[in-house]
């Protein structure tokens, strides 16, 4: 029988450390859409996710009032765009409508988010793909619900690096095009190396073509809950430390693992995985710098920064595998810059840098994420951060991301202003020295060797 | 049976207990389990409730008990059990 103590602590845990989940998201296959009319796939693919998630929002309403948890965001992620339109779109405007009946159709069902206007171009680029590229910018321009990722590298594949350069000018022309919003469109932008078929986290979330039809993918979150148990075992050694982390994940994701067969079971649609993340946001006390603090941290950025999150990232996965039996998407600790406080103020006591960021991310479960850079950074350096995260996923076999936003007309020292979930961020400096000598050259980078591992 | 777990947590006044107790009489609902303690004039109750025969449904049911709190300054939550027995039990 449930006594009252473990139903006061998870009720303290909702109400007070910002417990809840973070995103249901349906997954939609749109291959069956595609046609070689651009009007008739536009009509395809609005008809079958306004048929699909007419009733997403409403059930994830409904599971979150009956639990007593908050179910924040619902969405959905969707084959990536570039294959969908490869019949019909000729030019990047024709992927630029494809973008518009998506928004149109987020609209009408109500998710705040829909991703998968993407391309998976690890080693090539298929017109389409390129197509799809170019037309981002205005795409991002034009929607307002549209989540847009591209993924230019893998283990098995190596870095396509002629798909790094122009994402750097496309990063830069989106800056430029949403400039008049702090380059808001770039905040909706990911380039990938290693992107799971099945994340439910925007802005990397599509539908891979591994999927089903359609699936329910749950993201959770909590890293609230784990900095608040840790402030009760303070001092406490290593041992201690990491099995309260697992108990605490463990918990968060049973959470998530019930959420998720609810909404399965509602609406009639597959339960494809629970990703473990512990997923920040700009709330006071949500914050995964706060947790690094916690451990013995001045700030995040100072020394034994990269082993304290590597600690949690893997504690938070061992406790996560044991509450569900499918686990998938990102499943770790997510460092984003603008969407946690804690970590806004290390960069504002100059704690922390896009170098150190980096090495964390070598042990984390993403990238460099909601990075505001100085507008003026050219587009050959963002293809070399691209190119850096890209060589650590490659090489570690994990998934590594870069979001960055170059801020038009702004500068290091600026505060950009993104609102709600995704925070604000302070610019921050990138190196002074130049890349393009590299990042000229055309190709890709080889896959790398699998043995001789140092 | 579908249970569900009732929450009441607040100042101590007068009545908490009889208030809630009619209104799921009130609404056809049977109480399995009670417990309560006052730390510091805080009253916190915690009760377990079958809710298979509740006579609205369960959204309109839970508004009705939280509403019933706030006249009473307090805080009253109805959550589906599954959500504990989850969270604290392999």
């Amino acid at each position: 029988m449930i006594n009252s103590y473990e139903v006061f602590e998870t009720n303290k845990m909702i109400l007070e450390e910002n417990l809840d989940v973070r995103t249901i998201t349906m997954g939609i296959s749109l291959l069956d859409c595609a046609d070689s009319s651009l009007k008739t796939t536009c009509d395809n693919i609005y008809a079958k996710l306004t048929t699909l998630a007419k009733d997403l929002v409403k059930t994830g309403d409904d599971i979150g009032r009956e639990f007593g948890v908050p179910v924040v965001n619902k969405r959905i992620s969707i084959t990536p765009a570039a294959l969908v339109g490869a019949r019909c779109c000729r030019k990047p405007s024709d992927f630029v409508r494809i973008a518009k009946t998506l928004d149109k159709a987020a609209k009408k069902v109500g998710v705040n988010f829909i991703g998968g206007f993407s391309a998976v171009v690890s080693k090539g680029m298929t017109k389409a793909d390129e197509l799809l590229i170019r037309s981002i910018p205005e795409a991002m321009a034009v929607t307002d619900r549209i989540c847009s990722s591209v993924n230019v590298g893998s283990t098995k594949t190596g870095i396509n690096m002629d798909a790094v350069r122009l994402m750097g000018e496309i990063i830069k022309a989106t800056a430029e095009r949403t400039k008049e919003r702090d380059s808001i469109g770039c905040a909706k932008l990911v380039v990938l190396c290693n992107a799971p078929d099945d994340n439910p986290f925007m802005a990397g979330a599509f539908h891979g073509v591994s999927e089903a039809d359609a699936i329910i993918n749950v993201g959770v979150s909590g890293p609230g809950v784990v900095n608040h148990v840790l402030k009760t075992i303070r001092g406490a050694d290593f041992e201690t430390l990491c099995e309260t982390i697992k108990k605490t994940a463990f918990k968060i994701t049973r959470v998530g693992q019930l959420v998720a067969q609810e909404a399965s079971a509602r609406l009639g649609i597959p339960f494809g995985i629970i990703d473990l993340s512990l997923a920040p946001t700009p709330a006071i006390g949500d914050s995964v710098a706060d947790i690094l603090k916690e451990i013995g941290l001045e700030h995040p950025g100072a020394p034994g920064t990269t082993a304290a999150l590597a600690l949690l990232n893997d504690q938070v996965k061992k406790g996560g595998v044991m509450a569900s039996s499918y686990v998938g998407g990102l499943s770790g600790a997510f460092i984003p810059v603008s969407e946690d406080q804690g970590m806004i103020d290390a960069v504002n006591a100059g704690a922390l840098s896009i170098e150190k960021l980096e090495a964390m991310t070598c042990v984390c479960s993403v990238g460099l994420d909601m990075i505001a850079i100085p507008g003026d950074t050219s587009a050959a350096s963002i293809s070399g951060i691209i190119a850096d995260e890209s060589a650590i996923g490659m090489i570690n076999q994990k998934t590594t991301a870069v979001r960055v936003i170059p801020v038009a007309g702004k500068k290091v020292g600026d505060t950009v202003e993104f609102g709600g979930l995704l925070g604000y961020a302070p610019v921050m400096a990138v190196s002074r020295f130049s890349c393009e000598g590299m990042i000229a050259r055309k190709g890709r980078i080889p896959a790398p060797i699998h043995s001789f591992k140092n | 049976m579908k249970k569900a777990i009732i929450t009441v947590v607040g100042k101590d006044v007068v009545g908490i207990i009889a208030k809630t107790s009619a209104y799921l009489a009130k609404n056809n609902i049977n109480i399995l389990d009670i417990s309560q303690t006052v730390v510091q004039e805080y009253f916190n109750m915690m009760m377990i409730v079958d809710i298979s025969s509740c006579r609205k449904n369960f959204e309109a049911f839970s508004s009705g008990l939280s509403d019933l709190g706030s006249e009473m300054g307090l805080k009253i939550r109805c959550q589906k059990s599954e959500i504990f027995e989850k969270m604290h039990r392999v």
